[in-house]
């Protein structure tokens, strides 16, 4: 098994998602709130996993930018679930050594006296690994 | 009635109305809120990554601890509550997990193991199921006639619907029962279930202010005097961003309803536009 091919069932493991089931009728992206922010989108995700064109999805900043709003998941007619691969492919980024996107140390300076622990907590739980 | 409580980190520190007036309304409702010892924060947010075990342990240990008090375990945060609902189903449902996790749990100096007993209720589904709507109205002291509220559901108590089961997820009724059980008019507006942009607020805060001023701009536009929230994060979001309309927490004008708010204090939550706390 290549590396990229070991990357992909990875990515099917932790997911749980079968991108096979897709009908690619594009209703998860074209619900998502940070589309515009995306470069690639909820059904590319989808499509890329499907295909084996794993590394361009590990290495886009559109994986920073899904807010596990789960309106892809909900409104998905076929029950894929897009989020939860998006989720997968966050989480294999940020394991890889010294690869987490936000530190600890970088916090403080995103902070105003109003944001609320919740936010930190989760960016943490979402840009770093555990 | 007693219930186990999760208040959460965020109702310790920068949502404290949340808490407080939860509770304040609780004792007048009568029902008591007992909080575990030595609870965790949930993380904020559920990772859907199957093998995510340990950073999901602080919820399970929540809920064992309802179990073994024999409680229903209540939250008021909508993101605790989508956390530990969300790890709860997991316990239920993925026996690969639920085995993992109770490896952990063998290992504790009390050994236990759970397998996603307890049942896990929102503040306002207490209200709803437990206390009733028209029970609620009966409590009522100080209607809050004329006022008319937005609810802001957001995300998290809604979705992922088949494991929330918090009410309709594209059509929810809940806020707006119970504001009408508290005298006040509820606003239907098409952006009370869409997101605020979450914690994407951290690092891209251009990004967060596009979906927070759609919502509260949407609320405005359909003649909304004020928006009510349960979750910390949408409601700093939505002030953050300029939100034209004043942003509580439905605790806030549930405790004022109840009369267990001083007059000075509910005058600073329904009135006039404020800074967040
Ligand atoms: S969960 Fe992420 S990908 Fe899905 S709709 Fe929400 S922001 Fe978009
Ligand atoms: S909504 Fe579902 S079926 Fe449609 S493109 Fe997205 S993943 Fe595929």
């Amino acid at each position: 098994m290549t590396k990229n091919e070991l990357k992909r069932e990875q990515i099917l493991r932790i997911s749980g998602v079968n991108p096979r089931k897709c009908m690619k009728c594009g209703k998860c992206s074209g619900t998502c709130p940070s589309y515009d922010e995306m470069e690639y989108h909820p059904h590319q995700f989808v499509y890329m996993v499907e295909t084996g064109d794993i590394e361009p999805l590990l290495k886009s900043q559109s994986i920073y930018k899904c807010l596990t709003c789960f309106a892809c998941v909900d409104r998905c007619p076929r029950g894929v679930e897009p989020a939860k691969l998006i989720e997968a492919v966050r989480t294999i980024a940020v394991r890889e050594k010294g690869a987490n996107h936000m530190k600890p140390d970088d916090i403080p300076a995103l902070l105003d006296d109003e944001m609320p622990q919740q936010a930190i907590m989760s960016a943490l739980r979402k840009y770093s690994k555990a | 009635m007693n219930v186990t409580y999760f208040p959460g980190c965020t109702l310790r520190t920068k949502a404290k109305d949340l808490d407080t007036w939860a509770r304040a309304s609780a004792k007048a409702l009568g029902i008591e809120l007992i909080e575990p010892d030595n609870w965790q924060c949930c993380g904020g947010v559920f990772s859907y990554a199957k093998d995510e075990i340990a950073s999901k342990l602080p919820s399970v240990r929540a809920l064992i601890a309802a179990r073994d008090a024999g409680q229903p375990l209540v939250t008021v945060c909508s993101a605790c509550h989508n956390v530990i609902k969300q790890t709860n189903h997991q316990m239920q449902t993925d026996p690969d997990f639920a085995l993992r996790v109770n490896n952990y749990l063998a290992q504790d100096k009390e050994p236990t193991s759970y397998a996603g007993e307890t049942k896990v209720l929102h503040f306002l589904e207490l209200l709803r199921d437990t206390v009733g709507f028209d029970e609620l109205k009966k409590k009522v002291v100080n209607p809050l006639t004329g006022k008319k509220i937005a609810a802001y559901y957001g995300c998290l108590l809604l979705r992922p619907g088949k494991t929330m089961q918090f009410d309709d997820p594209e059509n929810p009724t809940i806020i707006e029962d119970f504001i009408r059980a508290i005298g006040a008019e509820p606003v239907i507006y098409p952006a009370r279930n869409e997101c605020c942009g979450g914690y994407v607020a951290l690092e891209d805060p251009a990004s967060a202010k596009k979906k927070s001023s759609a919502v509260s701009a949407s609320a405005a536009s359909h003649g909304a005097d004020m928006i009510v929230t349960a979750c910390p994060l949408c409601r700093y979001n939505l002030i953050k961003n300029g939100s034209e309309l004043p942003v509580a927490y439905f605790t806030e004008i549930l405790a004022e309803a109840l009369g267990c708010k001083s007059s000075a204090s509910a005058a600073e939550s329904l009135g006039v536009k404020e800074a967040a706390k």
